[in-house]
């Protein structure tokens, strides 16, 4: 990458597949059925071996880590984060129909767990014996081994990457795909994440009191917390010159991205929510589109006290009385930590593909401060540019925004 | 992209007024471990308190980098870190362990992700801009690189803080020793290249502020940045070639080779092969015998690079074959356990030359 090279023709960044898995299906077209016949992923967990299990319900993918295994037909033992991120961002190539070997491509993966699934398991006989515990479960530990994993398993050797912004990390894995099509550095770009559910994550947000013990509502005035979800979501960016070359379809276009800091607090959102904000806002301004041509907002909607507030204020202020229809489908897939952005950025693609919007399930009430009334039903509408919003420990916040090709 | 300033903590002094390696810090063991400096001239003892390890160092590096710099305020901070927060994470782990589950502090979790650091750099500095954390093994420090590239051809006028960040934790030590990685019985790192196997460990925080457009005071240019995961011997020639050529310039042109030769010859044999290939006639050096091996240790390396292109002089600690050369162009080239190989080009911003 030379850093005084020339601008050349700017590229369009099409969206030419998508892919996906979570608590509520493992493919685009089971992910669908579960919108509109309102089944939600949350329950009890089954797979994972916590002391929370009958306690704290999740968004848990329902398969084992061997159907997994079975199911891609790849070797035994990896970590549950690259079993599901092999899962999706094959299907996301499949559904592209795009020959990645042909050209300059890369793979940017976002994940905030990595390997932990197996470095629990690992860590509790090092702790009696340092020289005890399984090497197997360990060489897989840091994030960027998954996203190792995932490019051995397409074939990408161009480039790749992992973002880890703890919940924002997907939308900023492809806004950085995004830039480097653009600006002519790659032609095709695999961009998402992957986040399994670990003990270290469930108890980690279990000791901040923000895990709910009911299935989570977000943005209604009774939430009370968020459930932990797993999964993995991937699209496929391709240039203009690939677009029309290979005869892809162009699903979307990214039109638009922003990625700001809350700069408040290490994990609450400011009250006026001005990180949020701020990313809306800078997004709108890269699409060169108004709040009036916004027609459905995927919320990032974790369902606790903290982040609704911040973000229904942030959305009120910047889109006025006049709200496009929103919703958070973490009520169906829990919070999917690293993944959210990849799944959801899928799942805003949907939106455009089928010209409709999401329902935000539980919702009874709006939160008395904002009396914002999210999308309750599926519906059919004209739908030409969905904003999808992500923020994240740290301050971080980013937002992107999808249009219809 | 212009370095206007940097900070590096390191297993060396790296940082304060001192000549460039005048005095080298020696360790016995399979490590080296941060010479770290007085944090509460940094940061608010307050602050400091709740802290681990590489919060402190990585922080303090970039608060160094922007003194250096003249600036208050960076347009946007980009992290690469390969490991991430390892003490925080190892001690969330362990009391979740001990505790079967029960009755935890949140603190260690919530400072266990990998963006605490940029996450904190931002509070600290109520940097509401542009924040973004790699962590790709011995890509991280390179892909921030990459995304600094984007943001400044996009818009030149940014100052953009790009850093990178890794420590050494006793459990993430004595794993690493399980793999074989280190050399078992080491007098002093400048022994490092005696013997073929096994690296030594490393740690250390190194940032710099970069920026589009030329000042008066710039440290030095950086003009390509290249990544290539797992190549062949071929494929890494080919494209360190096609990286030159695109700067317009030779291998011949390349005036210092900086090499990220860990010691371990199972990994080390391909850079040497392409340096002896096609850098017959460039000076060259080592630099993990001063910083040990780690995924980010290329952030030491470009502070290295960086130092030598604006003194114009390569200390004896750092040069293995001296061929004379003025210094103009330099290129890191690195490699992580063969598995990541990167390369970093550096210009001389001296009017002089």
């Amino acid at each position: 990458m030379l850093t005084n090279r020339p601008d050349t023709l700017k590229s369009r960044v099409h969206v030419a597949g998508v892919g996906v898995i979570s608590a509520i299906g493992v493919s685009v077209n089971e992910t669908l059925q579960a919108f509109q016949h309102y089944r939600s992923g949350i329950g009890p967990i089954n797979f994972l071996n916590t002391a929370h299990q009958h306690s704290l319900p999740v968004g848990e993918v329902k398969l084992s880590n061997d159907q997994l295994e079975k199911k891609l037909g790849v070797k035994p033992n990896l970590t549950r984060t690259a079993l599901l991120g092999i899962h999706a961002a094959r299907q996301a190539v499949a559904h592209a129909r795009v020959k990645i070997s042909n050209w300059r491509s890369g793979l940017i993966s976002a994940t905030t767990v990595g390997g932990m699934d197996k470095t629990e398991n690992f860590f509790s006989e090092f702790l009696q014996d340092t020289q005890r515990g399984n090497l197997h479960d360990v060489v897989n530990h840091e994030c960027g081994k998954s996203t190792m994993l995932i490019a051995d398993d397409l074939g990408i050797h161009g480039f790749l990457s992992t973002v880890n912004t703890a919940c924002s990390s997907s939308v900023n894995a492809i806004m950085l795909g995004a830039r480097l099509i653009t600006q002519g550095m790659l032609d095709v770009v695999v961009a998402g994440g992957s986040d399994a559910l670990t003990k270290f994550t469930l108890n980690g947000f279990n000791s901040l009191m923000i895990l709910d013990g009911e299935p989570c509502r977000p943005f209604d005035a009774t939430r009370n917390g968020l459930n932990l979800g797993e999964g993995a979501g991937f699209v496929v960016l391709v240039s203009d010159r690939v677009h029309e070359q290979e005869s892809l379809d162009s699903l979307a276009l990214v039109s638009g991205f922003a990625n700001t800091n809350d700069a408040f607090h290490q994990t609450a959102s400011s009250p006026d929510g001005r990180g949020p904000y701020s990313a809306m806002e800078q997004a709108l301004k890269t699409s060169g589109l108004t709040t009036a041509d916004i027609h459905y907002i995927n919320l990032h909607g974790t369902g606790t006290l903290n982040n609704d507030l911040s973000e229904g204020t942030a959305v009120k202020r910047l889109f006025g009385e006049h709200l496009p229809a929103l919703s958070s489908t973490k009520a169906f897939t829990g919070h999917t930590l690293g993944a959210s952005g990849g799944i959801e950025a899928v799942f805003s693609v949907m939106s455009l593909m089928h010209q409709s919007v999401w329902p935000n399930l539980r919702f009874a009430e709006a939160m008395p401060e904002l009396g914002i009334v999210p999308q309750k039903t599926v519906e059919q509408m004209s739908v030409k540019n969905v904003m999808s919003n992500s923020f994240g420990f740290g301050g971080n916040c980013s937002s992107i925004i999808l249009s219809k090709a | 992209m212009y370095i206007k300033g940097m900070g590096t903590i390191s297993p060396q002094q790296s940082w304060g007024d001192e000549t460039l390696l005048s005095q080298i810090m020696q360790s016995n063991g399979d490590r080296l471990t941060c010479y770290e400096p007085e944090y509460e001239q940094w940061i608010d003892p307050k602050n400091l308190r709740r802290m681990s390890r590489i919060i402190k160092l990585g922080v303090t590096a970039g608060l160094m980098a922007l003194k250096e710099a003249d600036i208050t305020n960076p347009d946007g901070i980009i992290t690469g870190t390969g490991y991430g927060c390892l003490d925080d994470t190892g001690i969330f782990l362990t009391k979740m362990i001990l505790n079967e589950e029960q009755a935890l502090n949140p603190t260690p979790f919530i400072q266990s992700t990998h963006n605490t650091i940029g996450g904190q750099l931002a509070l600290l500095l109520q940097c509401q801009h542009y924040n973004q954390t790699y962590t790709q093994g011995a890509f991280s420090v390179e892909s921030s690189l990459v995304d600094a590239v984007l943001q400044l051809r996009e818009n030149p006028t940014k100052k953009l803080l790009i850093g990178g960040a890794d420590e050494i934790t006793e459990a993430s030590h004595a794993i690493q020793k399980r793999f074989g990685f280190f050399k078992k019985e080491l007098n002093t790192n400048l022994e490092l290249f005696n013997t073929p196997e096994g690296t030594i460990n490393g740690e250390g925080a190194s940032f710099v502020v970069l920026s589009g457009e030329a000042g008066a005071h710039d440290i030095a240019s950086i003009e390509a940045v290249q990544m290539f995961y797992k190549p062949s011997d071929a494929a890494l020639q080919k494209g360190i070639t096609e990286a030159l050529t695109q700067c317009g310039i030779d291998p011949s042109d390349v005036d210092f080779i900086l090499s990220g030769k860990s010691g371990d010859e199972r990994s080390d044999g391909v850079l040497q092969n392409v340096t002896a290939e096609m850098f017959a006639s460039s000076s060259s050096g080592y630099f993990k015998h001063l910083c040990g091996e780690y995924p980010t240790a290329s952030s030491f390396a470009l502070w290295l690079a960086a130092r030598i292109l604006h003194e114009h002089h390569i200390p004896d600690a750092v040069i293995v074959r001296n061929t004379g050369r003025s210094v103009k162009n330099v290129l890191i080239l690195n490699q992580y356990f063969g598995t990541y190989y990167s390369l970093i080009l550096l210009q001389s911003c001296r009017a002089t030359l």
